[in-house]
């Protein structure tokens, strides 16, 4: 009794993983023509680790915000990874919504920092609704450099402050 | 000839100081008008003497009272950057004994000290009320050129003084210069980014919005009576025209960005950047909130318009090429024109009212800084150097001066400065930062 509820639940926490990552395969070519400079290649390894342990507790990808370059809303292939994980919890959590924030590091000035902020949070979202999240489940919102969570002047917290938060509501 | 020689002296630094063209007196005394083009933005401040004023009841009261007017009337025109205020302890002369009348005043006197204008003054209290009477005069030509008697409460002394400033620098450069503007700004005093107002001076700041958020991009209609702004209160960038005399306010709050708004000059329409269709456009909108139509149409960020003073055209940031850059459209054609090309980002361009200048933020070196180019992109002018960051030019109503926003003490607070970047200046103290000043125009019409 006991051995047949484990397999259960691993062909319920497994098959619906591995087509996940099939269909999303060509979406991420798709999306990224020209493949971009490394970025945190560290987070992937953590990724690999804690796969299974993310079904325990899924919320913590939605936890996770991806990152941009400077003066740019286009994703990093690190952004799409982590995007093709959230969209597997969002599928699993068909009842949740979520509100994408945009920000920018301080380095710009607040007024086009906004439209960019936005176009961030617009970028998160479009990637999502290509892998099937209804468009209605996500919101955006720009917070420009208004909400920046690394206050001093230097390349580590200005690329901390470059990113897309989620918000699982 | 002395006098020729000093009206022309007054009138070239005149010309110098307000860039391009300007009226230019001619020799008689009859007034004719001739432009003349000036390349070359040197200063030479014009010697005022600005004595203590004369008081005929020498009550505590009206003494404290006359000083302060005195010590105001000086300090208002040194803020314009046209004069150099002359030492009172170098002066030959005592307001109490001595008389403030043309043929009482001894020239000699003020000429000896190098002073090329002088200023007198008088003031009487009776009651809640106060007289002044305020004359310039030309010290070579020992004559008096302007003389005014003002009359009216206590409380409307600085309103008195400033319309005497308007009165001396009209004289001087033909415009009634900045004594009646105001310079809005946000705040982060309160614990959130709220706006504020002041004078154009940095007298008596008030906050204008509590809406516990965070509110941006302050923005006067051209008669005054309204402010446009963004704010978060309900949650989002959402547009506000706040009717001024009766705390009423319009909202425009569609779907994302609802930002950066620009009073169309005399008119009551203003150019915004929205984003509901997916794209950061620019669109023209009355002030009661409606949309009349698109006026930017290109995928990518279109941000902060500025007008011309006429109207027919704006001048806004896209990122179109690449990178955020300046660009100049037509309103009736829809042409676009780029204006910047130096550096990778370019940002907060503002339209000056004599519509010959555009001032814009400018990374330079990391840093950005206050640059200067003509309304064509031609002539670019940096006017910040070495001093921290320094964003949000924004011009005075005269065009003579640029209130900006620069970290170079420490936190972002509000400076002030010439159009050619001379005599810089912190504008005021308060407590948080201060960014994106925007200057209203110029309520005097004297």
């Amino acid at each position: 009794m006991q051995k047949k509820k484990w397999i259960f639940l691993a062909l319920v926490l497994v098959i619906p993983g591995l087509m996940f990552s099939v269909s999303c395969q060509k979406k991420l070519v798709d999306a990224s023509p020209e493949p971009m400079a490394k970025e945190e290649p560290k987070e992937e390894v953590v990724v690999k680790e804690e796969a299974p342990v993310a079904y325990k507790a899924p919320s913590i990808i939605m936890q996770e915000d991806i990152y941009f370059e400077f003066d740019k809303a286009m994703l990093t292939p690190a952004a799409q990874d982590n995007l093709l994980r959230k969209a597997e919890w969002l599928r699993e959590n068909s009842d949740t919504t979520v509100t994408i924030e945009g920000h920018c590091d301080a380095r710009g000035t607040n007024e086009y920092n906004l439209a960019l902020g936005d176009r961030r949070a617009e970028s998160a979202k479009a990637f999502l609704v290509d892998l099937g999240i209804s468009a209605s489940r996500l919101t955006t919102i720009s917070y420009g450099e208004e909400r920046p969570v690394c206050n001093q002047q230097n390349d580590e917290c200005w690329a901390k402050n470059r990113r897309d938060n989620f918000v699982v509501n | 000839m002395n006098v020729r020689w000093l009206r022309c002296v007054v009138l070239f630094i005149a010309a110098n100081l307000l860039i391009g063209s300007v009226v230019c007196l001619a020799q008689s005394d009859k007034d004719q008008y001739e432009y003349i083009d000036i390349s070359n933005p040197f200063l030479r401040k014009i010697p005022l003497a600005v004595p203590l004023f004369k008081n005929a009841n020498r009550t505590g009261e009206e003494k404290r009272l006359s000083d302060s007017s005195a010590d105001l009337l000086a300090a208002s025109l040194e803020f314009t950057g046209y004069f150099k205020l002359l030492d009172r302890g170098a002066f030959l002369f005592d307001p109490q004994k001595d008389g403030i009348l043309t043929p009482q005043i001894n020239f000699a006197n003020w000429t000896v000290i190098g002073a090329e204008l002088l200023i007198t003054g008088s003031l009487k209290e009776s009651g809640d009320n106060i007289t002044m009477e305020l004359r310039l005069f030309d010290t070579f030509k020992a004559r008096r050129i302007i003389g005014k008697k003002y009359t009216g409460k206590k409380a409307d002394q600085r309103r008195m003084i400033h319309r005497f400033c308007s009165e001396v620098i009209k004289y001087l450069t033909g415009k009634p210069g900045v004594f009646g503007s105001k310079i809005a700004f946000v705040s982060t005093g309160s614990g959130n980014k709220e706006i504020y107002s002041c004078a154009f001076d940095g007298y008596n700041p008030h906050q204008m919005t509590r809406n516990h958020s965070i509110s941006l991009f302050p923005a006067w209609s051209s008669d005054g009576r309204y402010l446009a702004y963004t704010s978060y209160k309900k949650g989002k960038p959402d547009l506000f025209i706040k009717n001024l005399a009766e705390v009423q306010e319009t909202t425009i709050n569609k779907k994302g960005l609802n930002i950066t708004p620009a009073w169309v000059p005399g008119k009551f329409e203003l150019a915004a950047t929205l984003s509901f269709s997916g794209d950061q456009e620019i669109y023209l909108l009355t002030g009661s909130g409606k949309v009349i139509k698109r006026l930017t149409n290109l995928r990518g960020i279109d941000v902060s318009p500025t007008w011309s003073p006429d109207g027919k055209k704006f001048a806004f940031v896209s990122n179109r090429s690449g990178s955020p850059q300046v660009y100049v459209q037509d309103l009736a054609s829809g042409k676009v024109r780029r204006l910047t090309y130096e550096g990778n980002y370019n940002t907060q361009p503002n339209w000056s009212p004599q519509g010959d200048k555009i001032a814009y933020a400018s990374v330079v070196d990391g840093r950005r800084n206050i640059v200067v180019m003509g309304f064509d992109g031609r002539g670019l002018l940096q006017l910040t150097h070495e001093s921290g960051d320094n964003e949000a030019p924004a011009w005075s109503p005269d065009g003579s001066l640029i209130a900006f926003s620069s970290n170079r003490e420490g936190p972002f607070r509000i400076y002030v400065m010439t159009a050619f970047g001379t005599d810089q200046r912190r504008l005021l103290v308060m407590t948080g930062e201060q960014t994106n000043p925007k200057w209203s125009m110029n309520a005097f019409n004297n």
